[in-house]
């Protein structure tokens, strides 16, 4: 019945001697390192999707519904060349960026407002609430009849579709400082304006970016489908006027080609601009991973 | 009663009869819930003298922090006075630099340098080329000197902590306000920066105001301590406790001065009678 009590374990010492037999580091397989690269695990997304749409196009064999991704890429090429998609895209962006930097400017007055008083607040969440679901393009017909055909009525929807989502994010941004930072900045004596620049901008800057991504993509919608819908409102006609015009005579390869030209331009401005941004901000403090 | 200690700059208060550096007078604190006022401390009296380091300490809900927070100037007293060397305190100002208890105290957006030198800045204190200066001297001070050029988040918590210290001494402020700065630590690196602690004031001679909830803590950290009761915090007592430091960890009168505190903080009179057998020269109680 009784257990016999377990013999006592003995005490001991190691003295450690350097460890010098085995590397204390060694680099990953070549495969590994470059699979770590984001640019090259998108760049065979991007060849799959290609490979599967030229193997699509040729099964159903109709160049007027679905060109191939050859043709589309032969038009696009021949645009370039020619210049007349290039000078499109310029006139696309001028606009666009216009009516960006308009949008990023009131919407950091909005949400400055918002954090320093109490009308402000409550200025921005009706504000939002009201005109955030509200489509920008569906506000064209009346710039169209505000500000005539020009590029001031496409500016003034661009504003719109940029502005609500941007001050919406900055604003969870800004709400979201921990309350340990900001009184931290109060205890140096920051106040007003000099807390919003020194402490909330910074602190909120994932949000603040994220909503300007989210800007960047809804502006860039808002024209294209501006200048589809309306054509050339603004005299000169941008890309989505090339595109809709090729789509009346038929081009579908050019329609194809002008479509792959926006989804460069968001792929472009993504992975430079905003990617970039990323990495040398929040990325870089260990804000976002 | 209160031996003065030597203060180690060349003090500006007029020789004769020096007044404590903060009084804190009848000081009564209100908070607000979305329902209800709660009042957090009830007419709280103490003084703090130069190169004190004076402790707040009590269980949890006993209005210590708070009472922090309105000797900082984030919270406006309900009724009584903070005075900071005669002065009436109003709002937040860099004459009292907080250590808070949480990590992200550092902004992240600054390296080591840049966070120890934003306050300096911030509040107009010096130039950039001296603030820079003052900078590395505080941060070679509490030994990271080497990490100037690193961002927070690739710090270990006892180093941020260290950091944030650093950037309040290197204000010079006219007293520290700590807000369990260790008590998100691990139990072996805590202990590690009370020693600092205690090793930069010995260099230093800062004055110190020090809210904990941990009765070991007060007694290596202190030279006095406030002892607070909870719901609402009143003062219980003020107890010495120059003579330990972190040697006299479990040494007889070290438990001795826990035990007592302990009693005093949670069961009110059933002592009484032991306790006053017991040493009373460096106690007081109030009531």
């Amino acid at each position: 019945m009784t257990t016999s009590a377990p013999a006592p374990r003995q005490e001991y010492e190691v003295t450690l001697e350097p460890l010098l037999s085995v590397p204390l580091e060694r680099e990953l397989p070549l495969g590994q390192r470059l699979w770590q690269q984001g640019w090259l695990r998108k760049s065979l997304i991007l060849i799959l999707l290609a490979l599967a749409w030229e193997a699509v196009a040729r099964y159903q064999g109709n160049d007027l519904l679905l060109p191939s991704f050859l043709q589309t890429a032969a038009a696009l090429y021949d645009g370039l060349l020619s210049g007349e998609l290039p000078a499109k895209v310029g006139v696309s962006l001028v606009v666009l960026l216009k009516g960006y930097l308009l949008g990023i400017v009131l919407a950091f007055g909005l949400t400055s407002l918002a954090v320093s008083t109490q009308i402000g607040r409550d200025l921005l969440s009706s504000l939002t609430s009201m005109f955030n679901p509200l489509p920008a393009i569906a506000l064209l017909p009346l710039a169209l009849l505000w500000f005539g055909l020009g590029d001031n009525s496409l500016i003034f929807v661009l504003v719109h579709s940029v502005l609500w989502a941007l001050a919406l994010n900055t604003y969870a941004g800004f709400m979201g400082v921990s309350e340990t930072l900001r009184m931290a900045g109060r205890n140096y004596g920051l106040r007003g304006l000099r807390l919003v620049v020194h402490i909330l901008i910074p602190a909120a800057l994932p949000s603040i970016l994220s909503g300007l991504k989210i800007g960047w993509a809804f502006a860039w919608r808002t024209l294209i489908a501006a200048e589809l819908v309306f054509g050339a409102t603004s005299g000169k006609g941008g890309l989505g006027w090339y595109i809709f015009q090729n789509r009346n005579e038929l081009y579908t390869d050019k329609v194809f080609a002008g479509l792959a030209v926006v989804i460069l331009i968001g792929l472009l401005v993504e992975s430079l601009v905003f990617n970039t941004l990323e990495r040398v901000t929040v990325r870089r403090w260990g804000m976002q991973r | 009663m209160t031996a003065r200690l030597p203060g180690h700059t060349a003090s500006n208060l007029s020789p004769v009869s020096a007044p404590a550096l903060l009084q804190v007078d009848n000081l009564s604190l209100e908070y607000r819930t979305a329902q209800r006022v709660v009042r957090a401390t009830h007419q709280v009296s103490f003084e703090v003298d130069k190169a004190d380091r004076f402790v707040l300490l009590g269980p949890s809900g006993c209005g210590k922090s708070t009472l922090l927070k309105a000797v900082a100037g984030f919270i406006e007293p309900r009724e009584g006075a903070i005075r900071l060397q005669g002065q009436p305190v109003h709002g937040p100002g860099p004459d009292r630099i907080v250590v808070f208890q949480e990590f992200d105290q550092l902004p992240p957006w600054k390296t080591v340098r840049q966070n120890v030198m934003f306050p300096l800045l911030a509040s107009g204190t010096l130039k950039r080329a001296e603030a820079e200066q003052r900078a590395l001297h505080y941060l070679d001070k509490v030994g990271l000197a080497a990490f100037a050029d690193a961002y927070p988040h690739t710090l270990s918590g006892g180093m941020k902590a260290r950091v944030a210290i650093a950037r309040a001494l290197a204000m010079q402020p006219k007293i520290l306000l700590m807000d369990e700065p260790f008590a998100a630590l691990d139990a072996l690196t805590r202990r590690k920066m009370q020693e600092e602690l205690l090793l930069l004031w010995e260099e230093v001679r800062f004055t110190l105001l020090f809210v904990t909830h941990s009765i070991e803590e007060a007694l290596v950290v202190g030279n006095r301590i406030l002892l607070l009761s909870p719901h609402p915090g009143r003062v219980r007592a003020e107890i010495h406790s120059h003579q330990y430091d972190l040697h006299s960890l479990g040494a007889a009168d070290f438990q001795a001065s826990a035990r007592r505190i302990h009693r005093l903080l949670f069961d009110d009179d059933a002592a009484a009678e032991q306790d006053a057998a017991l040493d009373f020269t460096d106690i007081r109680i109030a009531y």
